[in-house]
């Protein structure tokens, strides 16, 4: 299976994501904002940093970017492209998944562990996760994702919340939203689930000796879905 | 011909930032501030002579980048 990993100016979690992928068996490579092809892939991500040092909007600049051009193409034609935290901020400023990702709710950068809930396995994402609820890590200062009540309707008719924010056990409510998103939402998919875009960083939680082991869950599941 | 457009947030967006500055008027003793919305100011210098025409491209702008229409409203001031 192949990966590509983009990396913008400012993408700091761009290594990391690579190391991840190359753990569970992607044959991965770097592709750069500038260019104009994206490698023959199976996956294409957006890591997580502050691109273009968050002007104007998080992730507006780089979603213009050259490389960008490829990627809307290869989402719109069935291929699977996954945004974590900045990654995700570029992908609603694309328009290839609704809304919006505000300022968090208290102002503050929240950097912590948070679990979430698996709200739909019926993608290529969390399809064979046995479990119900994932611990893994956040690091945003504008991760309170936001919509029109239209497209709220629309996202919940087509089934498009990813994962919640919730408790160990999988409660989903509103003390365990850690930035004022609506419904709790952690990640969503476009209307064909070939994208997605989470603030949680599953690459941060491949290892047992740093950190937890439930991103090893997911991305072994992942390229397994894919093959 | 140098355009200005003043973006601001729509009326049902949370604007935590706005709320932090109306909490600080009020503990500095400013008792008439009700609420604070912020927002963003431009000058666009464009190339174009014609009020119209560069008015029309600035509206594109907002609409492709400067704007950001789930949350946004922008308003494009008259040149002088």
């Amino acid at each position: 299976m192949k990966s590509s990993v983009i990396t913008f100016p400012g993408s700091n979690c761009d290594r990391d994501m690579e190391v991840a992928l190359k753990k569970f068996g992607f044959k991965n490579k770097m592709v750069w904002h500038a260019d104009a092809e994206l490698p023959k892939s199976d996956l294409v991500v957006l890591p997580g940093g502050f691109s273009y040092g968050d002007y104007l909007r998080c992730g507006s600049m780089a979603s213009k970017s050259k490389i960008m051009n490829s990627v809307i193409n290869f989402a719109n034609s069935g291929g699977m492209v996954m945004g974590i935290c900045n990654g995700f901020q570029i992908l609603v400023e694309t328009g290839l998944v609704p809304g919006v990702l505000l300022r968090n709710k208290y102002l503050e950068f929240i950097c912590k562990n948070v679990f979430v809930k698996i709200n739909n396995k019926q993608n290529k994402y969390f399809k064979n996760v046995n479990n119900e609820v994932l611990e893994f890590h956040i690091a945003h200062n504008e991760g309170n994702y936001f919509c029109t009540k239209d497209q709220l309707k629309e996202i919940e008719d087509n089934n498009q919340i990813a994962i919640n924010y919730c408790d160990e056990n999988g409660k989903v409510e509103d003390k365990f939203n850690p930035n004022g998103s609506i419904k709790n939402i952690a990640g969503i998919f476009n209307k064909e689930k070939n994208v997605l875009g989470m603030m949680p960083h599953p690459e941060r939680m491949i290892d047992t000796s740093l950190s937890g082991e439930d991103g090893s869950l997911f991305f072994k599941n992942l390229i397994n879905n894919l093959k | 011909m140098k355009i200005s457009i003043i973006i601001t947030l729509k009326k049902d967006v949370l604007d935590p930032q706005g709320k932090v500055i109306q909490q600080t008027l009020n503990g500095m003793g400013f008792d008439d501030v009700n609420e604070v919305r912020q927002g963003k100011y431009f000058e666009i210098d464009t190339k174009h002579n014609d009020k119209d025409k560069a008015k029309a491209k600035v509206d594109e702008m907002c609409k492709k980048l400067l704007a950001n229409l789930v949350i946004e409203n922008y308003k494009i001031i008259d040149p002088k």
